[in-house]
């Protein structure tokens, strides 16, 4: 065996499925410094970002967010983000991978219509604290004042709140955002601070089993949920329709980078889409592999795949051609040169606490019209 | 970073990538070595081949994975496979458990033993993972 790449990052810290569990079930934190802030500040700042991403960026109310996507000038995609809006057309915070924070921060400024932009990439900390058990924990540590407790906060709403304890009064982003598919937030925190935030978050969550969670939990948790990763699932080549993602693509609303590129390739018809499929006979499909007809005939690539440590079955993400692309399809996986049987099926993968929400929401709203 | 005080026989032999091989007369049984289990995790599916395959020193002779990661097996001799743990297929955890013992591979019956002289014992093996 010699390929242990990345093992050696805190990819794990307890143990991948130990970790993963405690997040379906309990509460984790992960150490999310790494991810990219750029703020975007001025009476041009809705402009400039109405023209460099592609949801519709008028439509945010101060403390409310969005996820959407830097397009480029041929249709695909530069990079993944979410918007958060501070004050209606004058302020909105953007975080983006890490990755690709340099490269953003050059797009913006390239594409920029009259805004002020500033990357604050190394004056943030981020630690997500995502779970059943999340909220609990933050109002703990965060919620000395009652009315804007983490808890009271809606999903996909941000908002500053103080942390105060003996040594410290510093005041941090709380946001209702997360990519586990559990409830939860992410906490920006002053750089200098963000250690002290993480250990008294793992001391005051010993209670809830809080634990710290690595990268390796990190992408099994996102690909249960068939959640994106720049870099597997999109890329600067991916049209946004093809990659599910029209739902964050507003070109009826607006005008962006590339828009006619976007909307001729869907007009045309496309030509793959991403999916979820899962094994039905042994083997674990893996990022790269190649996907095929039953009767071996290149379809598409598998794009991010693991065997799921929520359900033990083994999933996958990929691009297939059109024909192969409704659930239910029959495909195959190369697998080291063996054709391996799979099949394509709805996601997300498993019933995670953001799903059941969602259902319980659904029905209560049923009921409410008198279904 | 501390060194677990890892199993390692004075009588076995150990590649570079982590196998270990047992020598009795020209038989070799082989293995992962704990250093390798615990680097590799919770293990979750294992590819062993069939009997009577025959692999050269160095050659590939199945695949480990953990739930992040596979990672090829290579085959310490030049042999021909003539025993494999089938029932590691089906409950890989034994590979966590127990590798140096019950986790065993396959056993292949070597060609020739000059091939030993190319792969390390315990001491240099030891050194390997602790740098």
């Amino acid at each position: 065996m010699v390929d242990f790449a990345g093992w050696w990052m805190p990819v794990q810290y307890r143990g991948l499925r130990e970790e993963h569990q405690s997040v379906r079930t309990g509460v984790g934190l992960f150490d999310v410094s790494h991810m990219g802030e750029i703020r975007v500040t001025g009476p041009k700042a809705l402009e400039t970002l109405q023209w460099t991403t592609t949801n519709d960026v008028s439509k945010l109310q101060a403390g409310e967010a969005h996820y959407s996507l830097f397009p480029n000038e041929t249709g695909g995609i530069v990079d993944d983000l979410i918007v958060y809006c501070v004050k209606p057309n004058h302020e909105y915070l953007l975080c983006v991978n890490a990755s690709n924070v340099e490269k953003d921060f050059a797009y913006l400024l390239k594409n920029n219509r009259g805004a002020t932009i500033r990357n604050e990439s190394s004056d943030w900390g981020q630690i997500a604290v995502q779970g059943p058990k999340a909220l609990a924990l933050l109002d703990l540590v965060l919620g000395q004042d009652p009315q804007k407790a983490p808890s009271k906060m809606k999903p996909f709403t941000h908002g500053e709140l103080s942390w105060r304890n003996d040594q410290t009064n510093v005041t941090v982003i709380v946001a209702r955002t997360g990519y586990t598919g559990e409830d939860g937030a992410e906490v920006f925190v002053p750089q200098s601070k963000t250690v002290a935030l993480w250990n008294e978050l793992l001391e005051k969550g010993r209670d809830l089993g809080a634990e710290p969670i690595g990268l390796g939990a990190r992408d099994t948790l996102r690909t249960e949920m068939k959640y994106t990763l720049y870099g597997n699932e999109i890329d600067d080549s991916t049209n946004p329709y093809e990659a599910g993602l029209g739902w964050v693509t507003k070109p009826l609303a607006k005008d962006f980078l590339g828009r006619t590129h976007v909307v001729a390739a869907k007009e045309a018809g496309l030509t793959r889409k991403l999916i979820g499929f899962e094994m039905t006979e042994r083997g674990i499909p893996r990022h790269g592999y190649v996907l095929k007809s039953p009767a071996g005939e290149t379809i598409g690539v598998c794009t991010s795949g693991t065997m799921s440590p929520t359900s033990g079955a083994s999933i996958g993400i990929g691009y297939v051609t059109m024909p192969f692309a409704a659930d239910g399809s029959e495909i195959t996986v190369d697998i080291r040169g063996k054709l391996v049987r799979a099949k394509v099926r709805p996601t997300p993968f498993v019933d995670s606490g953001l799903v059941k929400l969602a259902a319980e929401k659904k029905t209560a709203a049923a009921k409410l019209s008198g279904n | 970073m501390s060194t677990p005080n890892y199993q390692l026989p004075e009588d076995f032999y150990y590649t570079k990538e982590h196998e270990w091989a047992q020598v009795d007369e020209n038989i070799v049984t082989i293995g992962i070595t704990e250093f390798a289990q615990e680097q590799l995790g919770e293990i979750v599916y294992l590819d062993l081949p069939e009997e009577g395959a025959k692999y050269s020193q160095g050659e590939s002779f199945g695949v480990v994975e953990s739930v992040k990661a596979a990672s090829d097996l290579y085959a310490p001799v030049s042999g021909t496979v003539i025993e494999v743990n089938a029932s590691l297929m089906e409950d890989p955890s034994g590979l966590n458990d127990d590798p140096m013992n019950n986790g065993w591979l396959i056993r292949i019956e070597m060609e020739t033993e000059k091939e030993l002289a190319n792969i390390m014992r315990a001491p240099d093996y030891r050194k390997l993972i602790t740098k």
